[in-house]
């Protein structure tokens, strides 16, 4: 023990630990930092792997099918005797889903946004936003049987030419699962816009509209954007509904009636079907998910910037 | 009223009611007239019977410990804790003979005739024109881009700034420094044309040399408006203010001239205050 702490004549030395002790917890401090680092190393090692996959299978794909082919070819047969490996159909189908449900979450998350940051009083806002996570936790299945059983036959009713599998009904569906997440999310960027700004809104003569759509909104615009493209990277990940409820049919269309096919819903059909590992056919889903990941990822990197410069204007 | 006051303070009563009688004779007319005020945030009182009488023309000053209600009071003149949920107003305030609570009143343009600058300036993220032109243009106030284009001008001139953003006018407030932002900030509530200015520690956050710029401005903007500033400064006050309202723990303890103030008031707890030797 150091001179010093053997002239404090205090309790707490005689609480203090034997020296053999105290290296036993510092060995065993170092022993639990290490396990932790190991699984943070484990999941992006998982992560790298999947990558690593995801590549070769990729590279593996486009020595037999040129780039240009897969990228720009319009017709997506893999499965055909005379096979064609363009993928626009699949990513025409993707965007076509992703755009119904865009439209629809979008309003619809902005204004229940404005409401719960600008309007509700804070009793009703700690109601409603656990209840809005709550609809962002139900199973995306139940969503894509809800698209398929429930909202096509009601859709059907009042459009004519609707078909069975069509990208409306799911578009609608996945914009309504997306909603919860652009809601909270724009709600998060509107509450950290700092209150002095709404104040000097208000002082001004500005009513609650006035304030939350000229300076709330544009305050927070960058924070905004992030939970759309975020918003819009998830429904182009979403996989169950379109699985279910859009149909299998690759198809280059705007049309949002007809049976279509997503990139997602392709590597499920692929992956239940009995397609042989090592074929052509095969690797057609890790070239599918390989661009499905650069789109998310892209997507996620905007969205993670945007969100990061929102952040530092009201540090 | 001062049953609840404590040991230690003076008796208050009546306090607020001979200071109106012990106000100098003011040849100015009453701007603001608030009578009897109660506030609660919630359960709790932070106002407790405020009267004043506040002239036109003239920079009034509040003063007074952290947490006295300065803010509370000066925000309740142009009925910005409405915005504030679960607050509660008791009594009147007249502006030019209209009690501002009273039914029928038109919170817009209250506000727009009582404009409010703040302790942290706020300049909007957007441009410094736009800064200005924004009451403008939500109360519809300019009827072309040449008609709002000079009202901001103008406002600009009157809050001192005009020569050093003229050229910037599209650049973004928060680009400007502290000092011209708040000077921004008077702009914008000029701009709507108000004949009050209610002003919450303007300089607090500023250097000495931008304190001085908006106490020179406060100066030559009292010709024109009914002005009242809180301010935690002594020298401040005394500097800008004609009438200084002392407030102590949601009361007004003594209301007079500024001068009367600071250098023979009439209650022990100002003389204490403003002397420094309080707490
Ligand atoms: N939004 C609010 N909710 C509840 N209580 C509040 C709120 N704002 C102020 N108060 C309370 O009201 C009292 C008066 O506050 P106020 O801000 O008016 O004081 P002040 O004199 O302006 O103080 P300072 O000089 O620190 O600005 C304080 O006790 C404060 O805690
Ligand atoms: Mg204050």
């Amino acid at each position: 023990m150091s001179p010093s702490t053997s002239l404090r004549a205090s309790p707490s030395t005689r609480l203090r630990a034997s020296p053999s002790a105290r290296l036993r917890a510092r060995r065993f401090e170092f022993l639990i930092e290490w396990a932790l680092f190991l699984c943070a190393l484990l999941s992006i090692g998982t992560t790298a792997g999947i990558l690593v996959v995801l590549a070769v299978e990729t590279f593996a794909f486009l020595r037999e099918v040129p780039i240009t082919d897969f990228l720009f070819g319009t017709e997506w047969t893999p499965l055909f005797a005379t096979p064609r490996f363009g993928v626009l159909p699949l990513v025409m189908g993707t965007v076509l889903v992703s755009a119904i449900a865009m439209v629809v979450a979008l309003p619809a998350g902005l204004l229940s946004a404005i409401y719960l940051s600008e309007y509700a009083n804070p009793r009703v806002r700690r109601v409603i936003k656990p209840v809005l996570e709550i609809l962002a936790g139900v199973p995306t299945v139940v969503y894509g049987y809800f698209a398929l059983l429930f909202v096509t036959p009601v859709l059907q009713r009042v459009v004519p030419g609707l078909a069975g599998f069509n990208a409306l009904g799911p578009g609608i569906v996945m914009g309504i699962m997306i909603l919860p997440l652009v809601s909270s999310l724009s709600e998060d960027a509107m509450q950290g816009v700092p209150r002095g700004l709404r104040e000097g809104s208000f002082a001004l003569g500005a009513t609650r509209m006035q304030t939350s759509l000229r300076v709330v909104l544009p305050a927070a615009f960058s924070g905004i954007t992030a939970a759309f493209i975020l918003a819009a990277s998830r429904a182009i990940g979403e996989t169950m509904i379109v699985a279910i409820a859009a149909g299998q049919q690759p198809r280059l269309t705007w049309n949002p009636l007809v049976p279509i096919e997503t990139m997602t819903a392709y590597i499920v059909q692929v992956s239940l079907g009995d397609t042989p590992q090592g074929t052509l056919e095969y690797r057609t889903i890790f070239a599918v998910g390989m661009l499905l990941f650069l789109g998310t990822f892209g997507l996620n990197l905007v969205s993670a910037w945007l969100r990061g410069r929102y952040r530092e204007e009201y540090a | 009223m001062s049953t609840a006051a404590g040991p230690t303070v003076p008796s208050l009563s009546g306090v607020a009611a001979r200071a109106g009688q012990q106000t100098p004779a003011a040849d100015r007319p009453v701007k603001i007239d608030a009578q009897h005020l109660n506030f609660y945030y919630g359960d709790t009182r932070a106002l407790e019977d405020i009267s004043v009488r506040i002239r036109r023309n003239i920079v009034t000053a509040f003063i007074g410990p952290s947490g006295c209600g300065k803010s509370t009071f000066l925000r309740t003149l142009n009925r910005m804790n409405d915005i504030i949920p679960g607050t509660r107003v008791e009594g009147k305030v007249l502006i030019d003979d209209t009690d501002i609570y009273g039914p029928g009143v038109d919170v817009v343009a209250l506000r727009r005739q009582a404009g409010m600058v703040f302790q942290k300036s706020n300049p909007f993220p957007k441009s410094v024109f736009d800064n200005v032109a924004y009451g403008l243009r939500i109360n519809g106030m300019a009827s072309n881009r040449s008609e709002l284009a000079g009202r901001v001008e103008e406002s600009l001139k009157q809050a001192a700034l005009w020569d050093e953003v003229k050229d910037r006018l599209d650049d973004s407030a928060l680009a400007m420094s502290g000092g011209q932002q708040q000077r921004l900030c008077i702009a914008r509530a000029l701009a709507v044309r108000p004949d009050i200015l209610l002003m919450d520690e303007p300089a607090s956050a500023l250097d000495p040399i931008a304190t001085q710029r908006i106490e020179e401005l406060v100066y030559d903007l009292k010709k024109a408006y009914t002005i009242v500033i809180v301010t935690h400064n002594m020298q401040q006050a005394a500097r800008v203010s004609d009438y200084t309202a002392f407030f102590w723990l949601g009361r007004l303890v003594e209301y007079d001239r500024t001068d009367k103030i600071f250098t023979n008031p009439s209650e022990k707890l100002t003389e204490d205050y403003v002397t420094g030797r309080f707490g």
